[in-house]
C-alpha cells in the first residue's frame, strides 16, 4: 500500500458562529500534485490551517505521514506557504532564508540559494523591491529549504500575472520532479490546475463533494449530449449529476460504475473543468433552493 | 533534443501530445536511435505541467517500443519511425503534391481537400 502524505477522518473545525469543516474525509497518498478546489469560504484555508497545526479540529482528526499536528509545531516533513505569503518587507532576501534556517530544524541552505540563483534574484535585494512573482519565489525558497515531503500551498497564483505564474508553476514542477514529494495546491482558478495536477479534492460548503485521482474520476463520469428526452430516462445503475435542458437537447453529466452504453446519446468524458464546475453548479442551485 | 509544445486548448490529454510529438519527431527523422530524450524535470521545467504526466508518456513510449530507460543516464530512442517514402524528395510525396496542386488549380479549399483526404483515410485505414 502507498504512503498517505495527509488523511483527513470526519474532520470538522466550527469557529464562532458556525462550522468551517464537517464531516470531511480524505486521503492523499504520497507522490501526487493534489489540487484543492472549491469556492470562497468552503474550508480550503482551514483544512491547510488544520494539517499545519495552527488550527485545532473540533471533531476528529488530521494526519501528516500517520502524525497528528500538535503540540510540536507543524509536523515533521511539511511545509506550507500562506495565502499572505510569510516574509517581511524590510527584510533583505539573505536575512529572510536566515530566518528561515534559524526557525527550522532541518534546512538546507545551499538549496534554498540555489532556488534564488534559478530565479535570478539579488540576495541583497529588500524584499519590499521585489514583484509579486519573485516574491512568490523567495516565499517558495523558504519553504523548499526545509526539504518537505509534503508542501502545501493556499492559492500561490492569487496576485501574479501570467508570465509570473508560469514561472512559479515551472520551478515549482521541476522540484517535484527532483524531490518527489507531495504538493497540496488550493485555488478556485480550475484552469490553473488541469495540467499540473493529478488528484484533487473538491471542497463544497465545509464537505469533500468529491475526491481521487483525476484520471480515475474523468473515467467514471460520462458527459452526455442528446434529444431532450420526452419521459424521464433512465439511465440504470448511474448516477445523474446534474442534467440541463434546452428546447431541444439535454446535457447530463453522469457518475458511472460500470461501462455506459446508452445508444441515444454522444458520450464523452469531462474535462477537469467541465467536471468541477457541474458539482459547483449542482451545489449552487441546491443552496438557492434550500434559501427559498 | 526535441522541445515539447503542450497546447492547452487542444481538448487532447497533455499525456498523448507528449507521446504524439515524439512519435512525429521519429517520423520525420528529427530523434532518431541513440538520441536522449529530455528528462522529466527538462520538460517540466519548460512546460510546467506535472512531472508524472512526462513519465506516464514515456512509459507508453516504451510499451511501443520505441524507448528505453537506462538508468541513472535517461530515457533513449531505440527505433525510428522514419521511412524513405516521407522525405521531402520521396516518390510519394511528389505525386502528393503534384496532387495537391491539381486540387488548388480545381478550386477547392483547405478543408475540402483535408475532408477529401480524410474520407479516402478512412476508406482504407
Amino acid at each position: 500500500m502507498s504512503t498517505i502524505a495527509l488523511e483527513a477522518r470526519a474532520l470538522g473545525k466550527k469557529y464562532r458562529r458556525a462550522w468551517g469543516l464537517r464531516d470531511c474525509t480524505f486521503q492523499l497518498p504520497e507522490g501526487r500534485i493534489a489540487a484543492l478546489v472549491g469556492p470562497n469560504g468552503a474550508g480550503k484555508s482551514t483544512i491547510m490551517g488544520l494539517a499545519t497545526g495552527l488550527l485545532r479540529p473540533t471533531e476528529e482528526s488530521i494526519e501528516v505521514f500517520g502524525q497528528r499536528p500538535g503540540d510540536q509545531g507543524s509536523p515533521d516533513g511539511l511545509a506550507f506557504l500562506g495565502q499572505d505569503k510569510p516574509l517581511y518587507k524590510g527584510f533583505t532576501v539573505a536575512e529572510m532564508l536566515r530566518a528561515g534556517r534559524e526557525l527550522n530544524a532541518s534546512w538546507e541552505q545551499e538549496y534554498a540559494e540555489s532556488l534564488l540563483a534559478d530565479a535570478r534574484i539579488d540576495p541583497a535585494a529588500k524584499i519590499g523591491a521585489l514583484s509579486g512573482g519573485q516574491r512568490t519565489r523567495v516565499a517558495l525558497a523558504v519553504a523548499l529549504g526545509r526539504r518537505p515531503r509534503l508542501l502545501m500551498l493556499d492559492e500561490p497564483l492569487a496576485d501574479l500575472d501570467p508570465l509570473a505564474r508560469e514561472d512559479v508553476m515551472r520551478s515549482l514542477m521541476a522540484e517535484v520532479a527532483e524531490t518527489g514529494m507531495t504538493v497540496l495546491l488550493s485555488s478556485h482558478v480550475i484552469a490553473d490546475l488541469e495540467e499540473v495536477c493529478d488528484h484533487l479534492v473538491l471542497l463544497i460548503g465545509g464537505k469533500v463533494a468529491l475526491t481521487g485521482d483525476i484520471d480515475d474520476l474523468l473515467a467514471e463520469h460520462r458527459l452526455l449530449i442528446g434529444a431532450r428526452p420526452e419521459s424521464e430516462p433512465d439511465f440504470g445503475p448511474h448516477t445523474v449529476i446534474q442534467r440541463r435542458d434546452t428546447q431541444r437537447q439535454a446535457t447530463v453529466l453522469l457518475r458511472t460504475t460500470a461501462p455506459v452504453n446508452l445508444p441515444d446519446w454522444d458520450s464523452d468524458e469531462p474535462n477537469l473543468e467541465e467536471l468541477v464546475l457541474s458539482y459547483l453548479r449542482v451545489a449552487g442551485a441546491q443552496e438557492t433552493g434550500d434559501s427559498k | 533534443m526535441i522541445e515539447f509544445r503542450i497546447d492547452r486548448r487542444s481538448g487532447v490529454s497533455t499525456y498523448l501530445q507528449l507521446v504524439h510529438q515524439v512519435r512525429h519527431a521519429l517520423r520525420l527523422g528529427l530523434l532518431a536511435p541513440g538520441d536522449r530524450l529530455p528528462t522529466a524535470k527538462e520538460v517540466v521545467a519548460a512546460t510546467a505541467i506535472n512531472p508524472n504526466t512526462v513519465l506516464k508518456a514515456y512509459r507508453e513510449l516504451e510499451r511501443e517500443g520505441l524507448v528505453e530507460p537506462r538508468p541513472g543516464l535517461g530515457t533513449f530512442v531505440r527505433r525510428s519511425l522514419a521511412q524513405p517514402e516521407l522525405a521531402s524528395d520521396g516518390p510519394l510525396r511528389t505525386t502528393l503534391t503534384e496532387w495537391v496542386g491539381q486540387a488548388v488549380a480545381a478550386g477547392l479549399e483547405r478543408e475540402d481537400v483535408e475532408a477529401l483526404v480524410k474520407a479516402v483515410l478512412d476508406e482504407r485505414y
